[in-house]
């Protein structure tokens, strides 16, 4: 029972941690190298206007997740859109953006446990006899929101299904009068925002510290390849597979383990169907 | 400046056009206009380590930057000439440096054996790690690249693996600092002119067919799975090469040979030296790995330097440094009539 | 005698079935000659058959034996070629070096007597060869002209020239008439003849429906993933859905 309760707030919070990058690949195909650095960014953020300019908590972790989506918003329109289209060009773009935050970050301070963000909700429950601390829960109560609201948006808004449009086909997306560039800067603004709120929901577990990048990163790029790039259902499955994994290895061999049930479950993946859970074998339909 | 001319036109030079093909043997300038810089870069760079004899420290900094040109080149190779992105050059690195610590301790092989061992192995187990993914859309190499040495350091560490945070320490180091550095400088050398020869030949042109039209090799017959593969092979073995000849250098194999330095700065010095000849990743090196000594003080914040000159140069698409200079030394330019 | 058979192909891209049960067969040494309104699933239909999108459902027979959901490049090592409606040459390669990659093949190797490896001139001679087959002729300059001049109508040529570097049996030919003059169709077809003359058996997916029913022997009508008709142009171009599909048929 006990397994099965923090199994599922585990893969809940994976699944989080990986919404914005997939949410970016889902719609404009690029992969968001610097993912990692706008997740630890973020915390950072919050953590100066909480402690630097001493504001309130709440309002702190608004301006955490516009900033990093205004972050997000602005390394599209100033970089990226400026070499759309030239793949090799996008992916290392992306990637150097990403370790110059993270590395910017690591000389700019960011070292050492000092640096941590309070939790919402003091104190813990009980749940069938197994104390479970409120921000834990806090936690996989707003990750099944965010996802709740995420797919009512996608669904039902404007936006929504014009991102969705983009999703399955630009050109045709494009010629029916959606702005793509315009779409795609959305989408990183959102993943960035995305990557923000994970940041601030999970960041009060632990501290904030410069290797949770690179971690998250990892963590980002294992879902996706086991569930396949920019699918949703399978970054959520792949998720749940790599959180009870951990768990389990957790609980029964010992916490050293976790990084490499993500290498492990990658390369079973890879040898067994590589495209991932729900990848659809896209790469010769995409173009002939 | 130009007098209401608006056309700006990129001419051959004179010269050029006289030493192109058989012609350039009729003259001693020609041939000297051909050969020159050629031979100059060569000379100069196995000049370098008796010029820098007095300045041991520098000496050894040719050797890292030998090593850093061989990933860079490596890179080079992949990334224009076959369109796979590597992210995670360091992955050789490690690979090759910890083979290599494994054969020079642990199985007592002698280093001018441990080095082309290390390399072969390293090359093996790199390209079956990336195989899967070659089937896949070239973005499945990079986040793959990308992720590798990564998990390997935290892998290592957690396990306390071949040495965990330690490292293997007792490599044997090189019987001699110039054979030290000219060992590597030749390698250097020899893998430029391999390359090139590859890339020159059918193999080559396949290659660059499966980057730009892969439908149409597919098409033709060919495996395109399969020239990855070798693809990756080369890359990884050149790779694995530096990466054994590091360990030596150091006599220690430890976790700091999957270090970003190794995965950025090939990148970095291909971008600003110029894709695709391979003599764009060397110069870009030069640059790179001097700047990345003086830098040392500031910590991390070279690797931002880094990243930040690195976009700055692709958003301004530029074409890199070595093309510049071969475009000026072979073409002038003037303003005409539109 | 059948060369190449097709049953019950079936093949659906999300929401949209592309193919919906097709089958027919190709004799050997004919040409088929297949039209379709615009999403009818023709160039869907090459894809499946030469291995560029997996079937979800159905069988494809090459000479008896199975070739369903092989890889492409295998399926072009046995003698299948195909032509891409969109062409992307080498333009900075002169007409015949564009040649290299298919020559370079194993397929191309065993059939076409060039040992490979050994001097480029044999391959090079073999490629002026082939160029001069489709019609480019040696003594001209047209072989070592740069792709990127070439007008459109020798481009295509120059696809063809790929495919038959392979020696195949079979060609699909993907609109090889479209973006061409009416001329440049006209010249276009003493080319195909030729090469239906030369033992190989084509399949024409084609629009230009008067220029293809001067060549093909049979065609085939597909609408919406279907086949609807099948024959001697005249009776498919009677056939009331063939008429239906295409409005104004009676003009050709």
């Amino acid at each position: 029972m006990e397994i099965l309760l923090f199994g599922i707030i585990n893969s809940v919070t994976l699944s989080l941690t990986a919404l914005g990058f997939t949410l970016v690949y889902s719609i404009s195909r690029l992969p968001n190298f610097a993912h990692g650095a706008l997740y630890v960014t973020s915390g950072y953020i919050v953590w100066l206007c909480v402690n630097s300019l001493g504001l309130n908590y709440l309002l702190a972790i608004v301006l955490g997740i516009a900033a990093t989506a205004i972050i997000g918003a602005l390394m599209y329109r100033l970089i990226i859109q400026r070499i759309r289209g030239m793949q090799i060009s996008e992916i290392i773009a992306t990637y150097a953006i990403g370790l110059a935050i993270i590395e910017g970050l690591r000389w700019g301070g960011l070292r050492g446990s000092t640096f941590t963000l309070p939790s919402f909700l003091a104190g813990s429950i009980k749940i069938g006899g197994i104390a479970v601390d409120n921000q834990r829960l806090f936690v996989l109560g707003s990750g099944a929101a965010v996802f709740a609201v995420l797919g009512l948006f996608v669904k039902y808004t404007k936006t929504g299904l014009a991102l969705k449009a983009i999703a399955q086909d630009e050109g045709a997306a494009m010629m029916l009068g959606i702005d793509s560039d315009r779409k795609a800067l959305v989408s990183f603004a959102l993943g960035s925002g995305l990557s923000a709120i994970a940041a601030v929901l999970i960041l009060p577990l632990g501290s904030i510290v410069v290797e949770t990048g690179y971690n998250v990163l990892i963590y980002s790029i294992a879902v996706s390849i086991i569930g396949g790039l920019g699918s949703w259902g399978g970054a959520i499955v792949a998720s749940f597979i790599i959180g009870f994994a951990q768990l389990l290895t957790e609980v029964f061999l010992s916490t050293q383990y976790q990084m490499v049930i993500s290498l492990l479950a990658i390369i079973v993946t890879l040898l067994l169907k590589p495209s991932g859970i729900f990848g659809k074998q896209k790469e010769l339909d995409d173009r002939v | 400046m130009n007098d209401g001319r608006d056309r700006k036109e990129r001419i051959d030079r004179g010269i050029k056009v006289r030493s192109d093909g058989l012609y350039a043997v009729s003259s001693l300038r020609e041939m000297l206009y051909l050969s020159g810089p050629r031979i100059l870069l060569i000379a100069g760079m196995l000049l370098l380590p008796l010029l820098l004899v007095p300045f041991p420290y520098w000496r050894r900094v040719i050797n890292i930057l030998c090593v850093y040109a061989l990933l860079a080149i490596a890179f080079d190779f992949l990334a224009n000439c076959v369109g796979l992105v590597c992210l995670g050059g360091s992955m050789f690195i490690g690979l090759g440096g910890y083979f290599a610590a494994v054969f020079n301790v642990h199985l007592h092989l002698p280093v001018y054996l441990s080095i082309p061992a290390a390399a072969l192995a390293g090359a093996a187990v790199s390209t079956l790690l990336i195989l899967p993914c070659l089937s896949l859309r070239g973005v499945y190499f990079a986040i793959v690249t990308l992720m590798y040495p990564l998990l390997f350091t935290r892998v290592i560490e957690a396990f306390d693996l071949l040495g965990g945070s330690n490292g293997i320490t007792g490599l044997d180091s090189f019987p001699g600092s110039y054979l030290e550095n000219y060992s590597i400088l030749l390698v250097l050398l020899a893998v430029i002119f391999g390359l090139r020869r590859v890339l020159n030949a059918d193999i080559g042109l396949v290659m660059h067919a499966v980057k730009d039209n892969d439908q149409s090799v597919r098409a033709s017959g060919i495996d395109v799975v399969r020239i990855k593969a070798l693809a990756v092979f080369i890359a990884s073995f050149i790779g694995c090469l530096g990466g054994a000849y590091l360990a030596h250098v150091y006599m220690w194999a430890g976790l700091s040979l999957f270090a970003l330095d190794f995965s950025i700065i090939p990148i970095a010095a291909v971008t600003i030296g110029g894709g695709g000849i391979l003599f764009g990743a060397v110069v870009g090196c030069l640059i790179l790995v001097p700047l990345s000594e003086f830098l040392r003080f500031f910590g991390t914040f070279r690797i931002v330097l880094y990243c930040t000159v690195l976009t700055a140069f692709i958003v301004f698409k530029s074409e890199g440094l070595m093309p510049y200079c071969t475009r000026k030394y072979q073409q002038f330019e003037r303003w005409a009539d539109a | 005698m059948s060369i190449l058979t097709v049953e019950g192909l079936e093949k659906t891209f999300g929401g949209l079935k592309a193919l919906s049960g097709v089958s027919f067969s190709v004799r050997k040494g004919e040409i088929l000659g297949v039209i379709g309104p615009n999403g009818s699933g023709k160039t869907t239909l090459i894809n499946c058959i030469t291995g560029f999108v997996r079937a979800d459902a159905g069988k494809v027979l090459f000479k008896g034996g199975e070739i369903t959901r092989w890889r492409p490049h295998r399926i072009a090592r046995v003698g299948i070629a195909r032509t891409f409606q969109v062409m992307r040459p080498f333009y900075s390669l002169p007409a015949y070096k564009n040649l290299i990659i298919p020559l370079w093949s194993p397929r191309a190797r065993k059939e076409g007597g060039w040992r490979g490896g050994g001097k480029h001139g044999d391959r090079d001679t073999v490629a002026i060869d082939i160029l001069e087959e489709i019609g480019f002729e040696r003594d001209s300059r047209v072989p070592y002209k740069l792709a990127s001049t070439l007008p459109t109508g020798y481009l295509k040529r120059l696809e063809l020239a790929r495919c038959l570097a392979l020696r195949p049996e079979v060609i699909f030919c993907d609109e090889v008439f479209s973006g061409l003059s009416a001329s440049e169709v006209a010249s276009m077809l003493p080319l195909i003849e030729k090469l239906k003359m030369g033992g190989i058996t084509l399949v024409l997916i084609e629009h230009r429906l008067r220029e293809l029913f001067k060549v093909a022997d049979r065609v085939m009508a597909l609408q919406f993933g279907e086949k609807i008709a099948e024959g001697h142009y005249k009776d498919v171009i009677e056939d009331a859905r063939v008429k239906d599909a295409y409005l104004g048929i009676e003009e050709v």
